[in-house]
């Protein structure tokens, strides 16, 4: 069933406001998207009726805090087709997923000379904890070049994978909007006898997800991006891997036992999960994923890929100047779409876009190498959710005809 | 709420359009400094040639938004020329305009507009063109893009001044 921008719109409170006069255009949620009322609404009961430490206390309202706590990971299991509930580690956001895996797996497993895969286009976040390793004990490093239409070049894919222990890959560009084929680089990282690690920071809000299909190893989310709040996110993980792994960080919660000369852990997930969790947030974090569970990971993926389309369409026959990053074809990219305009700076852009009420980003968007390589300092991005509708885009549209007037 | 006239003025644009000292000198006997914006990506390299207390002449490269190009630009012409205390007299007196009054840690004050002037004796620092990024302050974001070159210049005029020159 078609999505309903018009009537969804109304579930996010803070999109009817107006800025300098004109109605908020929210274009910017690759980078953080918006909350529905029931996000907002679950965190607030949870605080009025249920707070207490999970997996402590023996009284009414602390079982129930742990009730909806454990419930929310079984949640995200099922959101993302995991096998198995134990799967789902909770995490601040993906940043904190790949460290988890670079600091832990990583360090139990890899060594001088050990390869790791990355490609060009990956975020800041799956970038430096490995360079982080690289300096730390000279692993190697090698790359998936990206070709000029932005998608990733697998043509020397098993020559780059030969004698690799992990393959890390974004679903999703961040920046070009690409959609990766990660089925078939898993299939070629398994076939190497590497394992893969998969950004899904742009994946889980947009696509039907299945990490059993996919055929992944390592799996990031993270909530905010996915109208849910921000400082919770997830690590997925194939149980024997999360078995196998050494504790991340220590402290309370991920123990069995400690005496003063050391300490056992505890079972999976909570071995990772040290600490009073953001347990407020997992409770958000559920209502978000009913959210989206409820409108259809299908329906939402058809939506924003219509309007991308759309998108791509009017910038170009409106601007034949505009530079549109990656890939021509729709279907090919999530609803993420980076641009430059003639010599005007995006942070430029970005501000004249306010002036009309359209948020959009500028910048390097954490992915500075991928910048490099398209020769770029910065570029202005426009990205879509559920709650955006063709009116948005019209208003992008209109807004860049400023920048013309001040800057061309 | 500020209006793009605010920040946006004709001087500024001017600057942005018809960048003054684009370019590089030869390093040595020039010294050259690297600043970047690591929010956005802004990069701006300055080139710094010395004649004894004098900043004999300067010249910039490097890549960014209107107002961080603009007032590296409106920065060249204003420091070229003059001595290192007069230099550092404006880059107080523009960080002053900036809103930007580093804490020292016995609590006092650098570069509020009362001892900008008085600051090493110098007489009264005038910004000039420079008065236009004024706008800035009322887009908190965007001044680090107009003190970007700024703090390059300080950080170039700090190794100089530790250095036999």
């Amino acid at each position: 069933m078609a999505l309903d921008p018009e009537l969804i719109k109304k579930d996010f409170p803070i999109l009817d406001q107006q800025v300098h006069g004109r109605r908020l255009v929210y274009l910017d949620s690759a980078s953080s998207s918006q909350k529905p009322t029931s996000v907002i609404e679950a965190m607030t009961r949870y605080y009025e009726t249920t707070h207490a430490n999970v997996h402590r206390g023996v009284y009414a309202i602390a079982e129930e805090a742990t009730k909806l706590f454990e419930a929310g990971r079984a949640s995200v299991a099922r959101f993302i087709g995991a096998a198995d509930i134990s799967e789902v580690v909770f995490t601040k956001n993906v940043t904190e997923a790949i460290n988890l895996v670079a600091y832990s797996w990583g360090r139990a497993n890899l060594g001088a000379g050990d390869v790791v895969v990355l490609t060009e286009m990956e975020h800041h976040s799956n970038l430096v904890p490995w360079l982080m390793l690289k300096a730390e004990r000279g692993i190697e490093l090698r790359f998936l070049a990206v070709t000029d239409d932005g998608l990733l070049d697998l043509s020397r894919l098993e020559e780059t994978l030969d004698g690799a222990k992990l393959l890390g890959v974004t679903a999703v560009s961040n920046v070009l909007g690409t959609i990766n084929p990660v089925r078939e680089l898993a299939d070629a990282a398994h076939a190497a006898g590497a394992l893969i690690l998969v950004d899904g920071a742009q994946q889980a809000p947009h696509l039907p997800t299945d990490v059993k299909s996919m055929d992944v190893d390592f799996f990031g989310l993270t909530g905010h991006k996915m109208l849910g709040p921000t400082g919770i996110g997830a690590l997925w993980a194939r149980l024997e891997l999360l078995e196998a792994m050494p504790p991340f960080l220590g402290g309370g919660e991920m123990i069995r036992d400690v005496r003063l000369d050391g300490f056992s852990t505890n079972d999976v997930p909570w071995k990772f999960e040290a600490g009073t969790p953001p347990i407020a947030e997992v409770v958000g974090l559920t209502a978000a994923v009913d959210y989206l569970t409820a409108i259809g990971m299908g329906a939402v993926r058809q939506h924003e890929r219509d309007l991308t389309a759309y998108a791509l369409v009017t910038l170009r026959e409106r601007y034949p100047d505009l530079v549109l990053h990656g890939p021509d074809d729709a279907d090919r990219r999530g609803g993420v779409i980076s641009f430059n305009y003639k010599d005007v700076h995006p942070h430029d852009l970005s501000q004249v876009l306010d002036e009309s009420g359209v948020c959009v980003r500028a910048g390097h968007h954490c992915a500075k190498p991928l910048m490099r390589r398209f020769g770029v300092g910065a570029t202005a991005r426009a990205s879509f959710s559920v709650y955006n509708e063709r009116a948005d885009v019209d208003a992008l549209v209109d807004a860049l005809a400023t920048a013309d007037r001040l800057f061309a | 709420m500020p209006g793009l006239e605010d920040l946006y003025r004709e001087i500024i644009l001017d600057h942005y359009r018809n960048p003054r000292n684009r370019g590089e000198l030869t390093v040595p006997p020039a010294y050259s400094e690297t600043g970047f914006n690591p929010l956005c990506g802004d990069e701006i390299t300055l080139y710094v040639q010395l004649d004894g207390d004098r900043l004999d002449d300067i010249k910039l490269t490097g890549q960014g938004c209107s107002i961080s190009q603009s007032s590296a630009s409106m920065m060249s012409t204003a420091v070229k020329g003059k001595s290192l205390a007069e230099a550092r007299a404006t880059i107080r007196k523009f960080k002053a305009m900036m809103s930007i009054h580093e804490q020292r840690l016995d609590g006092a004050e650098d570069g509020s507009d009362d001892d900008a002037s008085a600051t090493d004796g110098q007489a009264e620092v005038s910004l000039g063109d420079l008065e236009a990024l004024q706008g800035v302050v009322k887009f908190p974001v965007r001044i680090k893009c107009a003190t970007l070159s700024w703090n390059t210049l300080a950080q170039a005029l700090d190794h100089l001044s530790t250095v036999d020159h």
